[in-house]
């Protein structure tokens, strides 16, 4: 995920983005959560560096355009879990459409490009 | 492409989602989803999410969920039961007043094995049977058979989401850097590439800003590594 111009990432982007989400007793995605010390509790967030080192995510820095980038969680697999991530991504007009709404219904997504 | 399929899949309780994974995002991808017209969900992902959320690392990749929203198919080639621009070829061959990099294209396409109609009778097997489709995999074995991620694949996302934000804010030379990097600590992954070259040429072919290009990279990596044969 995207971090411009702070090295503090909002509880409500990491869930978005990310899907793991800040609980009591640390950091949780699926089944599996990880202690987070208090002293990185802030009231702006996590700081970026608690959150790579945590989770097994990659932090990239581009200091010259004030931006960082955590990478997903890595030393597995790209699926923690079998559950889709919750996701809305907008449709061509900009409206948002969440996965979510889909549940009851099965589906095949696709991801294609125009290049 | 997928409409037709979709027409069929649909009363049976299987909708199709279509996601297009384009930096460009509506500018970029608009006019293809106004050709269609589609009437199932067409989304848009601009900073592709899929490649970091699901491991996605080439298009068409396709992932089919059931009615809990788990994943039953992990990410794999997804060809709606045809190739339109293999047809197209078969059918009316390549212009002879077709750029050069155009025909080594279809030339290198020739060693690309795609099986579209496995495909999509594994997609109609699941549409008629649901979790009792030989094809609907546990969780466990979806997950398994997720791409696995070392470090420096969570490094090159990283280094691409950061390519492509400088990119569409006007900084495309800060961004090739990035890009480059994720190339290097991602190889095999061909949506990094396709579309940083894309940026560059639309044809996707060699340029000054990049090492490979899609002619040589399918010739140097195998073809067989462009779209891996489905374990269906």
């Amino acid at each position: 995920m995207l971090i411009a111009g702070t090295d503090v990432v909002e509880a409500a982007d990491l869930a978005t983005r990310t899907g793991w989400e800040l609980k009591p007793e640390g950091l949780c995605k699926a089944d599996r959560c990880v202690p987070l010390p208090a002293e990185a509790r802030g009231d702006e967030g996590v700081p970026a560096g608690v959150l790579a080192e945590r989770l097994g995510m990659a932090l990239v820095a581009a200091p010259e355009h004030d931006l960082l980038a955590l990478g997903p969680e890595a030393g597995g697999h790209a699926l923690l879990d079998a559950r889709l991530p919750d996701l809305e991504l907008p449709d061509r007009h900009g409206r948002p459409f969440s996965l979510r709404s889909l549940r009851g219904t099965r589906f095949v997504m696709v991801a294609w490009a125009s290049w | 492409m997928w409409q037709a399929l979709r027409a069929e899949l649909r009363p049976q309780g299987v909708e199709v989602v279509t996601v297009a994974l384009d930096t460009g995002g509506a500018e970029a991808a608009g006019r293809w989803i106004d050709a269609a017209q589609p009437e199932h969900p067409s989304l848009i992902d601009a900073e592709h999410r899929l490649d970091a959320l699901l491991g996605v690392v080439n298009v068409p990749t396709g992932v089919w969920v059931d009615e809990d929203g788990v994943l039953v198919r992990p990410p794999e080639v997804a060809h709606p039961g045809t190739s339109v621009l293999r047809d197209m070829l078969a059918e009316h061959g390549m212009p002879a007043d077709s750029p050069q990099v155009l025909k080594d294209q279809v030339a290198a396409m020739a060693g690309i094995e795609i099986h579209p109609e496995r495909y999509a009778a594994a997609l109609r097997d699941w549409a008629a049977h649901g979790a009792a489709s030989r094809f609907a995999l546990s969780p466990d074995e979806v997950v398994a058979r997720s791409r696995p991620r070392p470090p420096e694949l969570s490094q090159a996302a990283a280094h691409f989401e950061i390519g492509a934000y400088l990119h569409t804010h006007g900084e495309p030379g800060a961004a090739r850097h990035h890009f480059r990097e994720a190339h290097r600590l991602d190889p095999a992954n061909w949506t990094y590439k396709r579309q940083a070259w894309s940026f560059e040429d639309p044809f996707q072919g060699p340029t000054e800003h990049y090492d490979s290009d899609w002619v040589s990279e399918v010739r140097s990596r195998g073809p067989e590594t462009y779209y891996p044969p489905p374990d269906l």
